[in-house]
């Protein structure tokens, strides 16, 4: 039953598909934000529900500069991806290290802000409702910065190491995805918690 | 404008299979990234949690048979229908499905493999690894103090049942984390079905052109994305509740118990479609090809499945009618859940016309098609009475839902999924299924299903609650009950006879050939079974029916199309 020589119409048109990596992407972050959903209504659903203090409205302060880190490194990685994109290396590595930065600096000001509001203001995972859709809230978002973190960080190694080249705009644009999906993200956390929900 | 030859050619460079040792192949199993192998190891992973979960199901049946039965205790009898919808849903269904979508994927759009196939290979080890976390719950759920702690809380887990109050020991985490580990494979095959359809198509293969599995597998993927991730959500708030002192459902706190009813069913409902929408992919290609027609309404068929999918994610609260819900609450799920009514009506009209004035074939695979056209639509016409709200006020909670559901679960999706097996098996081992054990299996199943669940509405009606361990004589339910447990026994025998069938073919079946539907979609164009590369030069489509083109060059269907 094998080796039927066959023989097919020529085809018509050039072939193109998306890029498996960008879909591949794109599907995650879709369900990336049904899970995001699923936390902001729960935050939502709890807003003045909690039983007893702390209330949001006396222990969060707005996280301005946090939030200027966060947003501004979206930039930061586009102009890296861009720059990688003509070729120049030099560019890339100087925004993708500020990207990083930035990142980092957004995960740090998210410890203080835990730090302060455990020591000091004694709100904990088990204080209250606020206390549980808050850190389980911001701390989901802020996971998935880690992720990325990692991630930016490890380009970072190959970028050190001299092995992230031209060619590689394609991978480094696909985790630029995610960095920006996770930015994004900030915007809707930060509008429930800081100022929908103080 | 030169033509393209596609010469169908045999594997080639490896050892033959008796030479090598058996822990090399093992060994291959384990690292293998080729979808063919993966997909054969979903199907042997579900159906052995198959096989399971039936013990589970017998279990129960033998402990309802009489009224005042002790065949098993309170607490085992509460673990035993935990584990039998866990396991069916999450490692029995899920992952036969997923097996055939990626075996049957790639090959149907003429690619060699999945688009991430080592992710492909992550999501399947994390499918084996939430089964087996869920069934060491069995020895490890009471922790170092006692063994034989199963989850008891049911499939759906209700809260504050779930809490650390109510549930002691850990049999509850391992069900969470089981489940949240599987959810986080399953999101990774819902991503690769996703990439690969929409990325990996070979020239000409055109998203019009696509069989129809392929097109149901897209918009089951696309469903998965939005619907496991809840579920999966909803674990992490329970575990947060459980490990961290949280109240998202801890009622003494002002947490909410109805919430987690509604992260749950928004899962649980569009997961009914994540199951049935592959069963609905099998029919669709294994009607045209036994009843010699191409499909009726292509177009239509993948406009119902889109809609389908879309109505799915709008219809979970239809769960959760005896909650008491404000009334427009109750109108909006009632008339969700009728619309989608509508185009699942379309596809079973489709089917029809299909079969309308075609030369049926009543091979096994079509026998379970037709089997599932009219079960299927009987479960949901139970669908439609329990969809309306005060009818389920009634009914909801009893052994009529029950009845509805596995008219749905094993009428519909089981019964395609046998034809399936029937349909593909040739190709994925190069022999026949025994076609008398077929027919023996599907006659002894469809009786068996009918006994069992066609008379296990009435006990509903007569106001049976589901969950239930064991019930008073002279309330009428006896003999239902007893008619019920001996579909159960028939159920068995099949299941038996479908096994023996699956591993005596596999080494004595009839030689398959390449071919032996003298079907249209691509897979069949390649030795049964296919080489790891698949296809050997990429293979050029220009209709929905490429194998129909290369067999009749005076009349090919892109000249139509």
């Amino acid at each position: 039953m094998s080796a039927l020589p066959v023989t097919l119409p020529p085809f018509e048109t050039p072939w193109r598909l998306p890029s498996r990596g960008r879909v591949g992407m794109l599907a995650l972050i879709a369900g990336e934000c049904a899970i995001f959903t699923i936390f902001v209504v729960a935050f939502i659903f709890y807003i003045g529900k909690s039983l007893n203090g702390p209330a949001p409205r006396d222990v969060l302060d707005l996280p301005v500069f946090n939030t200027i880190c966060l947003l501004s490194s979206s930039l930061t990685i586009h102009l890296a991806v861009r720059a990688l994109e003509d070729g120049r290396i030099g560019a890339f590595k100087m925004f993708w290290f500020l990207t990083l930065a930035l990142g980092v600096t957004f995960l740090a000001g998210t410890g203080r802000e835990w730090h302060r509001l455990i020591y000091k203001a004694g709100l904990t995972i088990s204080t209250n409702l606020f206390g549980t859709t808050y850190y389980s809230l911001v701390g989901l978002h802020a996971l998935h910065v880690t992720f990325g973190a990692i991630g930016l960080a490890i380009v970072m190694a190959f970028a050190l190491a001299g092995l992230v080249r031209h060619e590689h705009a394609y991978r480094v644009d696909v985790l630029s995805l995610y960095w920006h999906f996770v930015d994004a993200v900030w915007v809707v956390v930060f509008t429930v918690v800081y100022v929908i929900g103080r | 404008m030169s033509s393209e030859s596609v010469p169908i050619i045999g594997p080639i460079g490896l050892p033959a299979e008796s030479e090598r040792r058996w822990f090399e192949k093992l060994h291959e199993l384990v690292i293998t990234v080729d979808h063919k192998k993966l997909g054969a190891m979903y199907i042997c992973l579900a159906l052995s949690f198959l096989v399971i979960g039936g013990i589970e199901a017998a279990i129960m049946r033998f402990q309802l048979v009489i009224p005042h039965a002790s065949f098993v205790s309170p607490q085992v009898f509460n673990r035993m229908f935990t584990m039998h919808g866990t396991t069916m849903i999450f490692f029995a269904a899920m992952p036969v499905l997923f097996g055939f979508g990626i075996y049957l994927v790639p090959l149907m759009i003429g690619t060699r493999d999945m688009a991430f196939p080592r992710l492909n290979a992550w999501g399947f080890w994390m499918s084996a690894l939430g089964g087996l976390l869920l069934y060491f719950s069995f020895v490890g759920g009471d922790g170092l103090y006692g063994a034989g702690g199963a989850p008891d809380v049911g499939w759906w887990a209700y809260a504050p049942l779930t809490s650390t109050t109510f549930s002691r020991g850990h049999s509850t985490d391992y069900w969470t984390i089981s489940l949240l580990v599987a959810g986080l494979g399953t999101l990774a095959t819902g991503i690769n079905f996703v990439a690969t359809i929409l990325s990996m198509r070979c020239p000409g293969m055109t998203l019009t052109r696509m069989p129809l599995l392929v097109w149901m597998y897209l918009v089951m993927s696309g469903i998965l994305l939005f619907t496991i991730t809840p579920l999966t959500a909803a674990q992490a708030m329970l575990m947060v509740d459980r490990y961290l002192g949280g109240h998202f459902f801890d009622t003494q706190a002002g947490g909410s118990a109805t919430i987690w009813m509604h992260f749950f069913w928004i899962f649980g409902h569009p997961e009914v479609y994540v199951l049935i929408i592959p069963a609905f992919a099998f029919v669709s290609e294994i009607v045209p090809v036994f009843s010699r027609k191409p499909i009726f309404g292509y177009p239509i068929m993948v406009a119902a499945t889109i809609a389908i999918g879309f109505i799915s994610m709008s219809v979970w609260a239809h769960h959760m009618f005896t909650i008491g819900m404000p009334s427009y609450g109750n109108a909006f799920f009632v008339l969700t859940t009728a619309a989608i009514a509508v185009p699942t009506g379309i596809k079973i009209f489709n089917w029809l016309a299909t079969m309308w004035g075609g030369k049926i074939r009543y091979t096994v695979p079509m026998m379970f098609c037709l089997a599932f056209l009219f079960q299927f639509l009987v479960a949901g016409l139970t669908g439609i009475m329990l969809g309306a709200a005060p009818f389920d006020w009634q009914l909801g909670g009893s052994y009529f839902v029950v009845a509805h559901f596995h008219y749905v679960i094993v009428g519909g999706i089981l019964f395609a999924l046998f034809g399936a097996f029937h349909y593909w098996y040739p190709k994925m081992t190069g022999r026949m299924l025994d076609d008398a054990l077929g027919k023996l299996h599907f006659w002894l199943f469809l009786i068996g299903f009918h006994l069992t669940f066609d008379f296990m509405h009435v006990p509903g009606v007569l106001g049976m609650a589901r969950r239930i361990y064991t019930y008073e004589p002279g309330r009428g339910w006896e003999v239902w009950n007893t008619i019920v447990t001996i579909g159960a026994v028939f159920q068995a025998a099949a299941i038996l006879c479908f096994v023996f069938n699956l591993i005596w073919s596999y080494f004595r079946g009839r030689v398959a050939g390449n071919d032996p539907w003298d079907a249209w979609t691509l897979e069949w164009s390649t030795p049964s079974p296919p080489p790891s590369y698949n296809f050997e030069p990429l293979p050029v489509v220009r209709s929905r029916r490429p194998l129909w083109d290369i067999k009749h060059p005076e009349d090919p269907d892109w000249k139509y199309e």
